[in-house]
């Protein structure tokens, strides 16, 4: 294989427990922690796993996002992928807009192969990586769980609800990466030197020549019902007791 | 008027209860009306059972030997030919819809819309951001159709009360063959389904080890419960992936839910928002699960599981 593509999204900190904004315009953002989405860090991982067992040559991190998504990129190259390229945007683009510019992205580079996260855990949107696959017209294997490869044939296994599914795929294809496909490496600080001297390019997102997909429009943000503090049992007859008032048992 | 197209999930043989919830979602919209369609192999039976669920107009069987299993990338072009003429197209927010639902989605050229948990209007819906921890009203463009999923959690199943008629159908779309289905390791099991229990007893990392998880199964069965887990327990190996509860894995609404030994990161709290009573078992008694738990106790699992256990068997 010659190149695979991973997709690193710049989000809130997955320990950061989000608020609401008093006046329901948007999520507290501020000063909070950014990382790169968790299951995009897995979706790195196994791409640098097939490069180092020699079944791929090279792997690129894109991020579409603002200009600090640098910060993430420069992350997914000391972890060890080979360059990295940001679609430098202000607004923040919606699943299908990213999808057709990491497909532009495609067609310049020509990958074997591209790994996404199953989901953004900022948006929760679980869609990138199928939107992709189904506008390049080739396989997707979603949630996947391990991947092995054969020439121009992969096999995947994915998480499904009833348990597992195994399905092949020919390559081109885009993977999404679910929890337990890997775990991903830490970052030593001689890579964190390293990294700085690899390629980032930065392409304004107005170069690409993408059409904007119809936007879903947010108009309004609320925290969740809150559920209340409930009552402290000292013993399994008092949680049994408890448990028949509710007419539970 | 809204006409809905709701994409049923099945294993082949039987419906899938999701189909209901998304139909009740559909009945939610204004002015719907609902056509369910099932893509199989030989659907009759499904198609069957969709027809008596209640406030459907129509069901549409599309029968074809590519789709014995259900591969987004062969089901998507089906789904996006048949789309035409429907204002909404809805799937529900399991595997088989996530998989499947955004393809569809790209292929019309739209964003889909992803856990529908309220309808607020012809195109406006509720759906929770950041592993729920924010609920954001959203507005679809108007002149495209609505494709989302539905978080199965927010609704209950409709009633099987109707009899509407089944219309087989042909969709003529481009079948991909570079996607082939090889095999499905499902766990087997007389316990009730995760998804559907009333009663669900889930076990965490204190378990520490899936012999000891066994505590966890004599629980449920003494209750007639299903089982769940903690993320840390199924990577563990306590426990297959399918019982995972929570933001990545099954996102549940039972009458009555049992941490035992998980701690209550919010990553598992999303899974069990909609709960009706919520009980902790945790040795710590500063456990952030004890700030949801509807009745908490601090014990020992190994003390405590055996004595709940002995005492509802007798
Ligand atoms: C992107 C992402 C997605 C995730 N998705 C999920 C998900 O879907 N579901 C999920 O569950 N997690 C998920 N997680 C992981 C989550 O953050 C927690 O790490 C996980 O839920 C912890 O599992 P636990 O509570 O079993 O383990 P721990 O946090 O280790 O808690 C164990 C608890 O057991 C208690 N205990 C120990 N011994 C005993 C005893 N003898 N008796 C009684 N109590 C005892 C301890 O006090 C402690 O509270 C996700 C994480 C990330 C980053
Ligand atoms: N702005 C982005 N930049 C890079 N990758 C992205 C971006 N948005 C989504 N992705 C990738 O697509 C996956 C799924 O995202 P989502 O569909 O938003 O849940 C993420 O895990 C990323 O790998």
């Amino acid at each position: 294989m010659n190149k695979i593509l991973v997709g690193l999204k710049r989000v809130v900190d997955y320990n950061v427990r989000v608020r609401v904004r008093s006046d329901g315009s948007g999520v507290e953002t501020d000063g909070v922690k950014m990382s790169i989405n968790p299951f995009d860090e897995i979706a790195l991982e196994e791409a640098l796993r097939i490069r180092e067992r020699g079944e791929a040559s090279e792997v690129i991190v894109v991020s579409v996002g603002p200009t600090d998504a640098q910060q993430q990129l420069r992350t997914g190259l000391a972890m060890g992928a080979d360059r990295a390229i940001l679609v430098e945007t202000k607004e923040a683009t919606d699943p299908l807009t990213t999808a057709r510019i990491l497909l532009e992205l495609v067609n310049r580079e020509s990958p074997d192969l591209v790994i996404v996260g199953k989901q953004a855990i900022d948006q929760d949107h679980n869609q990138t990586g199928q939107m992709l696959a189904a506008i390049w017209g080739r396989p997707q294997a979603s949630f996947a769980s391990q991947v092995r490869f054969d020439g121009t044939k992969a096999t995947v296994t994915r998480e499904i609800d009833v348990g597992l599914e195994t399905i092949e795929i020919d390559l081109p294809a885009v993977i999404t990466a679910d929890l337990r496909l890997n775990e991903p490496r830490y970052v030593k600080l001689p890579d964190i030197m390293k990294a700085k001297k690899k390629p980032l390019d930065i392409l304004p997102i107005g170069d690409l020549g993408v059409t904007v997909a119809p936007a879903l429009r947010a108009r309004s943000f609320e925290p969740p019902a809150q559920r209340q503090k409930g009552i402290m049992v000292q013993d399994v007859g008092g949680l049994i007791g408890a448990l028949k008032d509710k007419g539970l048992l | 008027m809204a006409r809905i197209l709701v994409i049923a999930e099945h294993d082949g043989g039987c419906l899938n209860p999701s189909t209901a919830k998304c139909v009740a979602c559909a009945l939610d919209i204004p002015n719907p009306e609902i056509h369910v369609a099932v893509f199989a192999a030989a659907g009759g039976d499904i198609a069957t059972a969709a027809a008596k669920l209640h406030g459907v107009r129509s069901v549409i069987q599309i029968d074809n030997a590519a789709n014995e299993r259900p591969l987004a990338s062969v089901l998507a072009p089906q789904v996006a030919a048949l789309a035409d003429g429907f204002t909404h197209v809805l799937g529900p927010s399991t595997t088989f819809g996530k998989d499947l639902m955004p393809r569809v989605a790209a292929l019309l050229g739209v964003n889909q819309l992803s856990d529908i948990m309220s309808v607020e209007g012809e195109r406006e819906f509720k759906r929770p951001i950041y592993a729920g921890n924010a609920i954001v009203t959203v507005e679809a463009p108007a002149d495209v159709p609505v494709v989302a999923t539905v978080r199965a959690a927010s609704y209950k199943a409709v009633d099987e009360d109707n009899s509407a008629p089944v219309e087989p159908r042909s969709v003529s779309a481009e079948l991909p063959t570079h996607t082939r289905y090889i095999s499905t390791q499902a766990g087997s099991s007389d316990r009730p389904d995760l998804q559907t229990a009333a009663k669900v007893v889930s076990g965490g990392r204190a378990l520490g080890s899936s012999d000891n998880f066994e505590l966890i199964f004599k629980l449920a069965d003494a209750m007639g419960a299903a089982v769940g887990a903690s993320r840390a327990a199924v990577d563990a190996g306590y426990v297959p992936n399918e019982l995972q509860v929570g933001q990545t894995g099954k996102i549940i609404a039972p009458e009555l839910y049992l941490a035992i030994g998980i701690s209550g990161a919010i990553q598992h709290l999303t899974g069990i928002k909609d709960a009706g009573t919520i009980v902790a078992i945790n040795k710590d008694s500063e456990a952030p699960i004890f700030e949801v738990a509807d009745v908490g106790l601090v014990g020992d699992l190994f003390n405590v599981v055996p004595e709940l256990t002995e005492a509802l068997k007798s």
